[in-house]
């Protein structure tokens, strides 16, 4: 088990638990990334944070402190 | 009988484009009421009993942000007649999220399938049939760019709105979960609820503890204890909570009908999106090419281009051709002096001087504009936000303080570009403590007079001005108005494309216009004031502006600035005069003192200049007109911005006191230390300021606490 923040870039992974509450969660499920689901991390911004991955065929940004409450396999 | 139909769709899926195709300049702007979200609707191009409202572009309809809370009181509350879903072909899977939410409250829908001629060209196939049948909705191709097929689907919306045929959607879910909606259904029906909503979609909301929901519907405790206990059970069966097993079951769905009605050529192959951001956002190239677009629309809009166009509309067409003409034509017809001189100089020397401001500012509207709809600002908040971050503002705050350097005015009105409303009220707040252009000479009199022109005390000015955004902008945060969790930075990065020229223009008019419009109502009653005021003494004789009205004003506030180091009424006025134009804090001095012309270079200027100051009180001038309320230019940006009278008195205060405090410690600490002044003084100042910020956090801490305290018990 390890979150979606320590994926290293290129790597493909499937979502297994979205672990939070409230706003921030439901924002990141609301934005595709639910349990079963894909995702593909592509880069990381040049400062380090936040990441870029490719969810449902688009291309979504998150910071890594929201990576972190994504499970993945 | 006026039909009303509501434009619903994501960001960036063509809906200002397809709304602005539509109403053409129908268009009306103003806020949902309450907050200070806009909302804009218009009429029907091709049939005027047509009126369409823009809602605002969300992704999801949950409870947690105004927009999308406000695009779900529309729905229900408002009862438009039909719903054009605008969906992005090229992103189906999260565009229809929006649409099975929508689908389920039961209005006539019919979705404006856009971008299709982007999916042939990737030689993907999207049937839009069988997507019609799936949904149980009309789907029509549109190109809300090229303005086909968009008659088509508004005829439509008006033939469903006609029928009144409510929509019939639920999504189909897993028979633990039906189970469970099934029974929340039953106990709202047999306690006999009283509302207005679809059942099903009642129970949805219900199953997933939707706040605002539960709160309009006043449950009693009895049945909110039957509703949990069906959603407990539930959620122990899945082994998942309520909200994540419907964001499922609708993605679950939606993987269904993708699976069903489109085909995709190939896959995993690079888009040029892809190949652009390879470079765009390149771990290396990302910072250098940012440096060089801000560069280019800074160069552009401020430095060169807008500069030219500015300084012409300034001294050329309001200078000589307006101004010169107006006080011709009221000489030769005899008008008395004072009424040629209040309109001449005093107002429309002073709009005038707002006004030469706009070119500048179209044009960086438009290359804003420009990177906005191409979509290289969401990559600027992608490269940016870490910095930003550490003091509570967003990657998109560079933006504002970037252009802030040239003009606060389009620098307060970039922020704009910020959705999350805290960020944006904090980047106003902060946006001026960039020195803007016209604070230049003040620095250059100045250093010129007591610095010997030194070379740091330039630097040494921008470096403690952004000093003081940061440390604003860290105890701003710890405030009750801007604490609490981070906004989420769960942002899309959409496809580059690009921007079409009449989409780029109605961008940039539509911000530009409220600059206009401001200049010509609360700045032109402003110039009109101080005109009288630095012109007339109180018997009401025209007099010169030392023995003026503002003068004797500023013989009153001058004891004010007494801790500062600079007590007297010149610099009490020139600070005032400084709130028409800041450029005008030089002019004062040079009234002041009898010499005309002043301009930061006049030699007799700098002699009178040093006499009166010190080098400590000279930094602590320029310190607090560094940092003080802004023009009233900038002002009314500010109250434009924030929408509202309270927050812009409390930006003005805030700064206000900052500059205070910050040259009371320059004033004291620096006469203490370089002139041998009382380190007493310096001591008291220094707990002065130490006692404000604490005070500040205090107040803040505890309100957040009550505030914290009042949300548990609600």
């Amino acid at each position: 088990m390890k979150n979606l923040k320590e994926v290293k870039c290129g790597e493909s992974v499937r979502v297994t638990k979205i672990e939070g509450n409230g706003a921030v969660r439901r924002r990141i499920m609301d934005m595709g990334i639910t349990k079963g689901c894909d995702i593909f991390v592509r880069k990381v911004a040049p400062l380090g944070d936040p990441i870029q991955v490719t969810v449902r065929n688009y291309e979504l940004s998150l910071r890594k402190a929201d990576a972190e409450m994504i499970i993945v396999d | 009988m006026t039909i009303k139909i509501g434009l619903a769709g994501n960001p960036n899926s063509g809906k200002t484009t397809l709304f602005n195709a539509l109403t053409g300049a129908t268009q009306y702007v103003g806020n949902w009421p309450g907050v200070t979200v806009e909302k804009k609707s218009g009429k029907y191009k091709k049939n005027k009993e047509v009126e369409i409202v823009d809602l605002p572009g969300v992704y999801s309809l949950s409870p947690y942000t105004l927009e999308e809370v406000v695009t779900r009181n529309f729905v229900i509350g408002e009862h438009p007649d039909a719903i054009i879903n605008i969906v992005d072909a090229t992103n189906i899977e999260r565009n229809l999220y929006l649409t099975t939410q929508i689908l389920e409250l039961g209005v006539p829908t019919v979705i404006a399938l856009n971008m299709m001629d982007l999916v042939r060209k990737n030689g993907d196939q999207l049937d839009c049939k069988k997507l019609s049948n799936l949904l149980g909705c009309p789907v029509m191709e549109i190109s809300a760019l090229k303005e086909e097929g968009i008659d088509a689907v508004t005829e439509k919306a008006v033939e469903l709105a006609k029928q009144k045929k409510s929509q019939n959607f639920v999504v189909p879910v897993m028979e633990e979960v039906q189970s469970a909606l099934s029974q929340i259904e039953k106990i709202v029906e047999s306690n006999k609820i009283n509302h207005s909503l679809p059942k099903k979609w009642l129970a949805i909301k219900l199953f997933e503890r939707d706040e605002e929901v539960i709160k309009s519907l006043g449950l009693s405790s009895l049945v909110k204890r039957e509703v949990e206990s069906c959603i407990a059970q539930c959620e122990k069966l899945l082994d998942d909570d309520a909200e994540s097993i419907i964001t499922a079951e609708r993605y679950a769905f939606i993987g269904n009908i993708v699976a069903n009605a489109v085909k995709k050529a190939k896959k995993g192959q690079d888009t040029t999106s892809d190949r652009i951001d390879k470079i765009v956002t390149n771990r290396i190239l990302a910072l250098p090419i940012f440096a060089l677009v801000m560069w280019f629309v800074y160069y552009i809009s401020v430095s060169s281009l807008g500069a030219i166009v500015t300084d012409w509309t300034n001294d050329v067409l309001f200078g000589e051709i307006i101004q010169g003409n107006v006080q011709s034509f009221m000489e030769s017809s005899n008008v008395a002096p004072w009424l040629t001189a209040l309109v001449v100089d005093g107002l429309i020397g002073g709009v005038g001087a707002v006004l030469g401001f706009v070119p500048q500012i179209m044009l960086l509207f438009l290359l804003l504009a420009i990177l906005e709809d191409c979509g290289y600002m969401a990559r600027v908040a992608f490269i940016m936000d870490r910095v930003f971050r550490r003091f509570g503002l967003s990657g998109k705050s560079f933006i504002p303080m970037l252009i802030g350097s040239g003009c606060g005015v389009p620098g307060i009105m970039a922020s704009r570009t910020l959705e999350n409303d805290k960020d944006r009220k904090m980047t106003i707040m902060l946006t001026t403590f960039i020195p803007c252009g016209a604070k230049l000479p003040i620095i250059a009199l100045f250093a010129g007079a007591l610095f010997g022109g030194a070379s740091w005390v330039a630097p040494s000015v921008y470096f403690m001005c952004i000093a003081m955004v940061i440390i604003c902008g860290i105890i701003l945060k710890n405030t009750s108005a801007f604490a609490g969790e981070p906004a989420p930075f769960v942002m899309e990065l959409p496809t580059y494309h690009i921007p079409s020229l009449k989409g780029v223009l109605i961008h940039m008019w539509d911000r530009g216009k409220a600059f206009i419009i401001k200049a010509g109502t609360i700045i032109f009653v402003a110039c009109g004031l101080i005109w009288f005021l630095q012109s007339f003494n109180w018997s009401l004789e025209m007099v010169d502006a030392d023995t003026s009205i503002l003068a004797s004003i500023g013989n009153v506030i001058a004891p004010i600035f007494a801790p500062l180091g600079f007590g007297d009424w010149g610099a009490a006025v020139a600070t005032v005069t400084g709130l028409i134009a800041k450029e005008n804090v030089v002019a004062t001095y040079g009234v002041i003192y009898g010499i005309a012309d002043a301009t930061e270079e006049s030699q007799d200027l700098l002699a009178m200049i040093a006499a009166n100051f010190t080098t400590v009180s000279a930094y602590s001038f320029m310190a607090f007109n560094m940092l003080c309320a802004p023009c009233f230019a900038a002002i009314g940006a500010i109250r434009r911005e924030m929408g509202s009278v309270k927050w812009t008195l409390i930006t003005v205060g805030f700064q206000t006191i900052t500059a205070y405090l910050v040259a009371l410690i320059i004033n004291k600490v620096g006469s203490a230390v370089l002139l041998g002044g009382s380190m007493v003084e310096a001591a008291i100042a220094i707990a002065i300021v130490i006692c404000v910020i604490t005070g500040v956090l205090l107040i803040g801490k505890s309100k957040l606490k009550s505030s914290q305290s009042i949300g548990l018990e609600g």
